[in-house]
């Protein structure tokens, strides 16, 4: 962060602040952080650079998050699909994660984040990864292939209303909103 | 609210310049529509159409339910369905052949997307915002849409006559809402300790956060009441009337523990706001102005308000957190559940990700073997003897504190003569008693609920909670009883001088001695716990902070500084200091001795918990202590603000005094016989709480 770094100007500020779940001092934190992140030569225009994925990853509320790579591709417009972000996708992001989102919205990414192979629904190998990604990448926590196949049937059992064998976005949000402790689990704050 | 106004051709989103459609086929799209559509809503339709929306968005935008929200989106998708369709088609095809088919789709479409956008119009520009909001879609594509509505809007507005009803709503809703706003953006901007906030978040997960939380929540609403008290009443006092006692006494280092000897005629206490003649209302001249401070009414009305604005504050949060965590949670078959949602995006921290993982795996290995092998519960044997268990476990805890409390009314039985209490350093003795009472007993409780082995940990946690707090609340009650029974109105001995002083003593020694015991046992206490579990007990895990205990001890202290406000003015200044001291002191503690814990701890119902304990048993004890006291009890004759009065309410009389004198003031008279009849008060309050609620 150098002198060169653009400020936002104030009808732009507004508008996010009436667009996003984002308050007015966060906005402006998150100018400073994706200011930081961007090339020496990109601070001047920040309004249409992007910023590559692999440097998103390095910013410490996500280093080490296991979605962090779907995180950047759900909320990347992208046409390269390469999960950069510009500064509007990074708002998107924290305005998703904020704590004055809402559950409809956060299930939304949510079901996003937990689809990777981007289809719509949650089948099974969607949810194999995803609980691959929640255990661990370490042999120990690693569940047996027997208990995930127990595991996955269990989840298609409770959630899967249709019976179609995938879990769809409104299935999804039904099983969420069991659960009031979702929302308060679902932030990330910079 | 700024209304970006673009032209039309300039929506033309940079990313489908690189869109499969080519841009030949959308200039067609929008040649198409001109033909079909009105000319108002043209360039509306025609740069939806030009727009791309996000493939991404579309496919799981498509499967969502018809409702308002997703509806409008899903419409935009299938639209863009449409689109995606055609670009598969081979390049070579004729555009003639395209637009036939975009015609087709987009005639059964436009209905639907006139619809749209008519709805969104008939809605005021900020709720229509507001509803853009909520729509999942990139903030580009949400920009874009703002700007088409504004530009319609603006269009409209020429044209259109709006009544000056309508005008005046409007402005009165925006008002509100900007005024809710700025008070929403004040408080975050205080972001008091955000960064080690963060920290904590960061290794320990949500559920050591939420003590934090609650303990900046605390510290807001006693620097509020502070402030109050501070601004009206004691420095009012400390300028324009400032006491030299009689006989000088010598400051001893004793004095700051026992609150007595040069403290007694401070400021801290009640027995400095004294009432003199020369305040009395009937003592003026007709014809002098009466212009000195009515100490009387400052001392009944800032402690009034302060308290119900608290209690607005209070119950208003209440509501808040009660609304998102009612549901009834179910102790099995939540699989699923626990798989979609107890991922804490909050940890950032390698060490703690990891620890989360290995728990999470633990936790579904666990559950998995206990739905596929049969409940062992079942049995009729088990069953009882857990039920016999339970029972036995029970006992004791009640036995304890029945105990307990037998020990302090015992204790503090002899405090009633003013001969009996003797040296000063004895006053210490009860509040030693109690809060040792109060810090031993939980552990003694956790040991008790070791030997019951509750399976749900949120049922474990409760039962110590209702346990500790029945501890507390029967020892709060018997203290009640001495100082509101025996100390103000003795019925054998002599009476004490200023007895009001004597009890805020009491309560000033009483937080005294939680502070210190709180951090002796944060010192002593978890530093050697830890040093013996990984020393002694070689176990590799840290403890795990106990969050529930912490809170209650919180919701303790504050009770007291609550009651204590009417004997004691400065006293939530004292508590200010103390939450500060604690606050870094336990994040200290945090840091060193302890680790996430093994178990997800529900961290919505437990805030929704603690909120309701500091409104229901805690906040409002207090207040009926205190409406007690000001409405029974007679104020001592020799010292304070309300001697020479039969209760302390009748110094609310002096209201005459005020208008008789300034007759300008005769507004403030009504105000007061108004609000004097406490079902207005209420009234009102409980309005302005459902207006706010139902703005959430």
């Amino acid at each position: 962060m150098g002198a060169t770094a653009s400020k936002l100007p104030k009808d732009q500020l507004s508008e996010y602040q009436e667009l996003t779940f984002l308050t007015k001092q966060e906005i402006l934190l998150a100018h400073k952080r994706f200011n930081e992140l961007l090339e020496r030569e990109d601070r001047q225009q920040i309004g249409g650079s992007r910023v590559p994925m692999n440097k998103i990853l390095t910013l410490p509320e996500l280093k080490s998050n296991p979605f962090r790579r779907r995180i950047c591709q759900v909320f990347s417009t992208s046409d390269l699909r390469d999960g950069s972000l510009s500064f509007e996708d990074f708002l998107d992001l924290l305005s998703a994660f904020s704590d004055s989102a809402t559950l409809e919205i956060k299930s939304h990414y949510a079901f996003r984040i937990f689809d990777f192979d981007d289809d719509g629904t949650l089948d099974t190998g969607d949810l194999e990864k995803l609980v691959n990604c929640l255990t661990g990448e370490m042999d120990n926590t690693r569940l047996t292939s027997e208990e995930m196949k127990q595991l996955i049937n269990n989840i298609l059992e409770e959630s899967d209303i249709d019976k179609d064998g995938t879990v769809n976005l409104s299935e999804f949000q039904h099983v969420i909103s069991r659960s009031p402790d979702f929302v308060s689990s679902f932030k990330i704050v910079l | 609210m700024a209304c970006i106004v673009n032209n039309g051709l300039e929506l033309h989103s940079e990313h489908s310049e690189d869109s499969e459609t080519s841009s030949d086929t959308d200039d067609d799209f929008e040649t198409v529509e001109m033909h079909v559509m009105d000319n108002n809503k043209t360039e509306l339709t025609s740069a939806f159409t030009r727009n791309k929306w996000s493939a991404a968005t579309q496919k799981v935008l498509s499967s969502m339910p018809s409702r308002s929200v997703g509806w409008s989106a899903a419409v935009l998708s299938q639209r863009d369905h449409s689109s995606v369709r055609d670009s598969s088609q081979v390049p070579g095809t004729s555009n003639r052949d395209y637009d036939m088919e975009s015609h087709e789709g987009l005639i059964h479409e436009v209905p639907r997307m006139r619809h749209l956008l008519r709805t969104l119009q008939t809605l005021p520009l900020d709720e229509c915002v507001r509803k853009l909001r909520m729509m999942p879609m990139s903030l580009t594509e949400k920009s874009e849409l703002r700007a088409l509505l504004c530009r319609e809007r603006k269009g409209q507005i020429l044209s259109v006559e709006t009544s000056r009803n309508s005008h005046f709503q409007v402005r009165l809703r925006k008002s509100l809402r900007g005024a809710r706003q700025g008070v929403h953006s004040l408080l975050t901007s205080v972001q008091l300790w955000h960064g080690t906030l963060k920290k904590v978040s960061g290794r320990f997960g949500t559920g050591a956060l939420s003590y934090f939380l609650f303990l900046r929540t605390l510290l807001l609403y006693n620097i509020f009441l502070s402030l109050i008290i501070n601004v009206f009443l004691v420095l009012p006092e400390v300028i324009h009337h400032p006491h030299h006692s009689a006989n000088k006494k010598i400051f001893m280092g004793l004095n700051i523990f026992t609150g007595t000897g040069i403290l007694t005629d401070s400021s801290m206490f009640y027995g400095y706001y004294n009432y003199t003649e020369e305040n009395n209302c009937s003592s003026g001249n007709k014809t002098k102005p009466y212009n000195s401070y009515n100490i009387r009414l400052a001392y009944l009305l800032t402690i009034g308000t302060g308290l119900f604005a608290t209690c607005i504050m209070l119950v208003y949060s209440v509501f808040r957190t009660l609304g998102g965590s009612f549901h009834m949670y179910k102790s099995h078959g939540n699989l699923a559940l626990k798989v979609f949602s107890c991922w804490d995006f909050k940890l950032s921290k390698m060490t703690s990700v990891r620890m989360q993982s290995e728990n999470l795996c633990t936790q579904l290995k666990e559950m998995l073997y206990e739905l596929h092998s049969g409940n062992p519960k079942g049995k009729l044997k088990t069953r009882l003897i857990w039920m016999a268990l339970c029972f036995t476990a029970w006992g004791i805890s009640l036995t304890c504190i029945f105990c307990c409390v037998l020990t302090v009314y015992v204790f503090s039985e002899d405090r009633e003569n003013v001969s009996n209490i003797g040296s000063d350093e004895n006053l210490l003795a009860l509040p030693l008693l109690v809060c040792g009472l109060n810090h031993l007993m939980p552990s003694v409780f956790n040991m008790v609920a070791w030997m019951e082995s509750y399976d749900s940990l949120s049922l474990c946690i409760y039962v110590s909670i209702i346990r500790n707090l029945f501890l507390k609340v029967s020892t709060l009650a018997v203290l009640c009883y001495r100082w509101m029974g025996s100390t103000a109105t003795p019925k054998n001995g002599t009476k004490l001088e200023c007895w009001e002083t004597f009890v805020g003593q009491d309560l000033y020694r009483f937080l005294l001695m939680d502070l210190i015991f709180g951090v002796l046992h944060t010192i002593f206490g978890d530093f050697l716990w830890r040093v013996f579990t990984q020393g002694v007990l070689r176990r590799k895990r840290k403890p795990a902070f106990d969050i529930a205990r912490n809170v209650l001890e919180l919701i303790y202290g504050q009770t007291l500084a609550w009651f204590g406000v009417l004997f004691s003015p400065l006293l939530p200044t004292f508590q200010i200091v103390k939450l500060i001291l604690l606050f870094y002191l336990k994040r200290a503690s945090l840091m060193m001795n302890c680790q996430a814990p093994r178990k997800a701890w529900r961290a919505t119902q437990m805030t929704t918990l603690f909120i309701s304990l500091l409104c229901f048993p805690s906040f409002l004890g207090a207040a009926a202590g205190i409406t007690y006291t000001m409405w029974r009890l007679e104020p001592s004759s020799t010292c304070g603000p309300f001697r020479m009065l039969s209760s302390m309410f009748q110094a609310g009389r002096e209201w005459r005094c005020l208008t008789t004198f300034n007759p300008s003031l005769t507004w403030l008279s009504w105000a007061y016989t108004v609000l004097e009849n406490p079902l207005f008060l209420f009234t009102i309050a409980g309005v302005f709480l459902l207006e706010m609620v139902r703005e959430e």
